[in-house]
């Protein structure tokens, strides 16, 4: 079986895997990072969003062969290594942008990368970059508010929602 | 999934060497292929990937037209088209979402022919040449039905020549659930002509609407269009939505387009 070089949260990786490995599994299964979900088998679904060099992708839809060289950033590499949240992982939980959380890890990656390349994204440009992120519990209301107040901006609606 | 072996040539003619062996499928992007893959609906002994070519990646403009090589990453185009041919950009920019952007490639969906992608639209819209690995075919040869293209066995889009219109538009009905459109109109508006091209809509794949474009081109105008619409034969009918919709939501789409170029 071929190997595999790859930069996984700013840690060199080698693994074997075969042509047909996906990425996802290969973080999931061979290194054991399983905060990155598998919701669908359409790649559609973006539970399995992942930075690669930076840009969102789905990891259930690249061979991990073709991620040779790249750095790739899991859910597990976005909070600071203490375990503080990130900006967007905080104002997730401070505006209740997960229920069952499923989606969640994909959710905070789409919207590291979105704010990333658009710091200060609006209302209708969130929509539209998180709508390869489906969720299944929230209805994206809260979702959105988060990333309103992540991006330092005041967030839609009413504030009953707001964190105490 | 089965298992195959991948291969990761760096050069075309690496490539199209290995392309020409028996058992061997190009990957581009994966976009269509990955999922394709994993509901076991292909079965290749090896995929030559042609993600590693530096060769088949790049825009540039031609002259009065606008090149995109076959490897080009819709995200790519999002921004390297955006000065040059704004309704291109534009088209590219709501392929999908944006991971389907960071990895699909123009190559890809072109060869893929999907019935409901994109980028025939504005090929078939602007009358684009598409480049092959052997010879360059005109967009309304090279599309040929549903997932049918031109393409011969080892064949490869090696890119995409646009003639840049004055104006374009692209309107995009989308079905939530995929993103893909459910039926989607490009305009272009040149000089002396106007191009009108659906998709999503019909059970062939997009394909130029031809009465839209006598209409545009003696009158530029929301109201030229007056009782124009798209007969229903041979339309998509699904659990989205059927054909009369289709057609409804095509009328719908084009006329939108003009509006915002008029
Ligand atoms: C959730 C989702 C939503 C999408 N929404 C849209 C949408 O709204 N509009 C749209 O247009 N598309 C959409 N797509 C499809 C996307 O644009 C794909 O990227 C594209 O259709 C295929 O390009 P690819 O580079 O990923 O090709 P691949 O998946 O790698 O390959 C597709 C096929 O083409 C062949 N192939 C690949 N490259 C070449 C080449 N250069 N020459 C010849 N054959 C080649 C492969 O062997 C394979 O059969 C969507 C995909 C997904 C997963
Ligand atoms: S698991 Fe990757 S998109 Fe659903
Ligand atoms: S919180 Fe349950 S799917 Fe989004």
């Amino acid at each position: 079986m071929p190997d595999v070089t790859l930069s996984v949260n700013g840690q060199d990786v080698t693994q074997q895997v075969e042509g047909r490995t996906l990425l996802v599994d290969m973080l999931r299964r061979g290194l054991g990072l399983t905060g990155t979900h598998v919701g669908c088998d359409t790649s559609q679904c973006g539970a399995c969003m992942v930075l690669v060099d930076g840009a969102p992708v789905k990891a259930c839809s690249i061979l991990a062969l073709e991620a040779e060289g790249t750095e790739v950033t899991t859910i597990e590499g976005i909070a600071a290594p203490d375990g503080t949240l990130s900006t967007v992982q905080q104002a997730f939980q401070d505006y209740h942008g997960l229920q069952c959380g499923f989606c969640t890890p994909g959710m905070v990656v789409s919207t590291t990368a979105l704010l990333s390349e658009n710091p200060k994204p609006s209302e209708a440009e969130i929509r539209h970059w998180l709508e390869g992120n489906f969720c299944r519990c929230t209805g994206y209301h809260n979702i959105v508010r988060a990333v309103q107040a992540a991006s330092g901006q005041e967030p839609a609606g009413t504030k009953a929602v707001e964190a105490n | 999934m089965y298992d195959f072996e991948l291969a990761r040539p760096t050069t075309l003619a690496e490539a199209l060497e290995m392309l020409a062996e028996e058992g061997s499928d190009p990957l581009s992007g994966g976009q269509t292929l990955i999922p394709s893959l994993r509901a076991r609906l292909a079965m290749p002994e090896r995929l030559v990937s042609l993600m590693h070519i530096d060769e088949l990646k790049g825009i540039e403009q031609r002259g009065d037209a606008l090149h995109v090589k076959g490897g080009t990453t819709h995200a790519q185009l999002v921004h390297g088209a955006y000065d040059i041919f704004p309704g291109l950009a534009s088209l590219a920019g709501r392929i999908g979402d944006p991971a389907v952007r960071t990895r699909g490639t123009i190559g890809g969906s072109v060869a893929n022919n999907d019935p409901a992608a994109c980028y025939p639209a504005a090929a078939l819209a602007t009358g684009a040449t598409i480049h092959t690995s052997q010879r360059e075919v005109a967009a309304d040869d090279f599309f040929l039905g549903l997932f049918e293209t031109a393409l011969e066995e080892g064949e490869i889009v090696t890119g995409v020549t646009f003639p840049i219109p004055q104006a374009s538009a692209y309107e995009k009905f989308i079905q939530p659930a995929s993103h893909f459109a459910l039926a989607a109109v490009f305009v272009a508006r040149f000089d002396t002509r106007v191009g009108v091209a659906v998709t999503g809509a019909s059970e062939d794949g997009a394909f130029r609407w031809k009465e839209a474009e006598a209409a545009l081109t003696e009158d530029f105008s929301v109201a030229a269009l007056e009782g124009l619409s798209l007969p229903e034969q041979g339309l998509i009918a699904d659990v989205h939505g059927g054909a009369d919709y289709r057609a409804r939501m095509a009328g719908v789409m084009l006329r939108r387009a003009v509006a915002a170029l008029a």
